[in-house]
């Protein structure tokens, strides 16, 4: 679904992504992972088209996402930290946003945002939200339209474990859904129940993109904490 | 846009900025018996005030907005449409609190067309000093430089553009330097202004010789017609750069 060819970023000297080639599809959950500074982010904003890499492509359903637009209608996208005008309320900011995909087919879900109880407080200014809160309308937007593809950066940073919770629930629906997550996260044990996949990322270069099962069988660990901690410490990072 | 529109109309320093015009004007046309006088001093705080408060509020709401302008672009849009959008509400809301801080004591204290000419060049300066603000803001990543090079040009426009010209007419005291003038003044959005209103004033004739050439092409239709294009060009140029600049840039 998502194919990234050779992807290269530079931020003047700095490599930041180096030659990364993965390739993502449906149905998976896949766990993006990496030391912090690795191109995780970075990776995640050439996708959505927010950062232009110098070269190399990236195809979404087969399409270049280079000049294009549209396909960004089948993302919803988490940031690490969601900021939003000041001024706006809640209730403004979904309407604005569904004003925004207005030509969206897929419909509107709004389980998760009567899970997280923001339909209570719908008139509240995004500027006196906590950033838990802020966390949650960022969840709330990255569901809301059903898209094919739904990339978390860092979700549960800053969520209550109530909302941990509910949200990791979601996502484990929505990948029982057929849908593809991409997550990054850096509490590997949260990852858990949820992912199939892992790609490891080290200095912007792909170390291993591999199903869980495979490198659980390789290490002999199950709990994916101690799957990688083996790999680091073992060095039997597979090709 | 429209969001764009109803954030920037809640904001604060819109409404002082609205308030502070209205008051000013007011003022300044109440305090002196004669309006042309009134209009003269408006006319000054005008050609430096607008053009500030625009530059530097836009500048700095432009760097406020990152995240929401990674938020959109994230979404299914064209990045020109994002940036368009918000020059298109900026330059609403700004147009706005113009039109409402000295366009009212404008229309009721010069009603003729030497107030609609003032209320006219001012909602393009307001318009082209946006548009300089965005280019300004595309450019640079650093917020604390942005708003610094956003001043810098402000002053550069109101200020030392005048002690350049000025250099450069006592440098070549002795050659014939009206014609020159006029192209000289169309580099400056703010002096162009300036020449605009003053000629629809009795005061141009205060000018000697080179207002009566400033008469000559910028008095007549055609000149004024010239002078408006080239106010727009101001607006379009730096704005269509900023585009193409903030097509390419990363977020």
């Amino acid at each position: 679904m998502i194919i990234a060819t050779n992807v290269s970023k530079q931020f003047g000297k700095l490599k930041v992504l180096d030659n990364l080639s993965v390739t993502c599809n449906q149905g998976e959950c896949i766990a993006l992972i990496g030391p912090n500074g690795s191109g995780k982010t970075t990776f995640i904003k050439a996708i959505l088209g927010m950062v232009i890499c110098n070269s190399g492509f990236i195809t979404f359903n087969g399409k270049n996402i280079k000049n294009n637009w549209q396909y960004r209608e089948q993302i919803g996208y988490m940031p690490q930290i969601g900021r939003y005008p000041d001024n706006m309320s809640i209730g403004q900011l979904l309407t604005m946003m569904k004003d925004i995909r207005s030509g969206n087919e897929n419909g509107t879900d709004e389980e998760l945002f009567y899970a997280f109880g923001l339909d209570k407080i719908l008139d509240k200014r995004m500027r006196t939200l906590s950033g838990g809160t802020r966390q949650k309308v960022s969840a709330v937007l990255a569901f809301l339209f059903n898209p094919q593809v739904i990339i978390l950066d860092e979700p549960t940073a800053g969520l209550d474990p109530v909302a941990a919770e509910i949200l990791k629930a979601k996502i484990i629906k929505e990948k029982e859904n057929g849908k593809l997550i991409l997550i990054t996260s850096h509490i590997l044990s949260e990852l858990d129940d949820l992912v199939t996949q892992i790609i490891y990322i080290q200095d912007g270069k792909l170390c291993f993109q591999q199903s869980v099962d495979a490198l659980q069988k390789t290490t002999g660990q199950i709990r994916l904490s101690k799957v990688i901690a083996t790999i680091m410490t073992q060095n039997l990072l597979v090709p | 846009m429209k969001y764009v529109i109803i954030d920037i109309l809640r904001n604060k320093i819109v409404l002082a900025y609205t308030i502070f015009l209205l008051l000013l004007s007011f003022m300044l046309f109440g305090l002196e018996d004669n309006t042309t006088k009134g209009l003269l001093g408006l006319l000054n705080i005008l050609l430096i005030i607008v053009p500030m408060i625009c530059i530097v509020f836009s500048t700095i709401y432009i760097y406020n907005s990152a995240e929401f302008i990674e938020l959109l672009v994230s979404q299914p849009l064209t990045r020109s449409r994002i940036w368009l959008s918000l020059f298109a509400g900026m330059a609403f809301s700004l147009s706005l609190a113009f039109l409402i801080g000295a366009g009212i004591p404008l229309l009721i204290f010069v009603p003729d067309i030497t107030g609609i000419t003032m209320l006219f060049t001012g909602l393009l300066l307001s318009i082209i000093f946006i548009a300089i603000a965005l280019l300004a803001s595309v450019k640079t990543r650093d917020k604390a430089k942005g708003i610094g090079v956003a001043i810098l040009l402000w002053l550069y426009f109101s200020l030392l553009f005048d002690g350049i010209v000025l250099f450069l007419l006592f440098q070549f005291a002795d050659y014939p330097m009206e014609k020159p003038m006029i192209l000289i003044s169309t580099l400056n959005p703010i002096d162009l202004g300036r020449i605009l209103i003053l000629l629809k004033m009795d005061i141009a004739a205060l000018l000697g010789y080179t207002g009566a050439v400033f008469q000559q092409f910028f008095g007549t239709l055609w000149g004024q017609a010239t002078s408006f294009i080239i106010l727009l060009l101001w607006t379009l140029i730096p704005l269509w750069i900023s585009v193409r600049r903030f097509n390419h840039k990363d977020l």
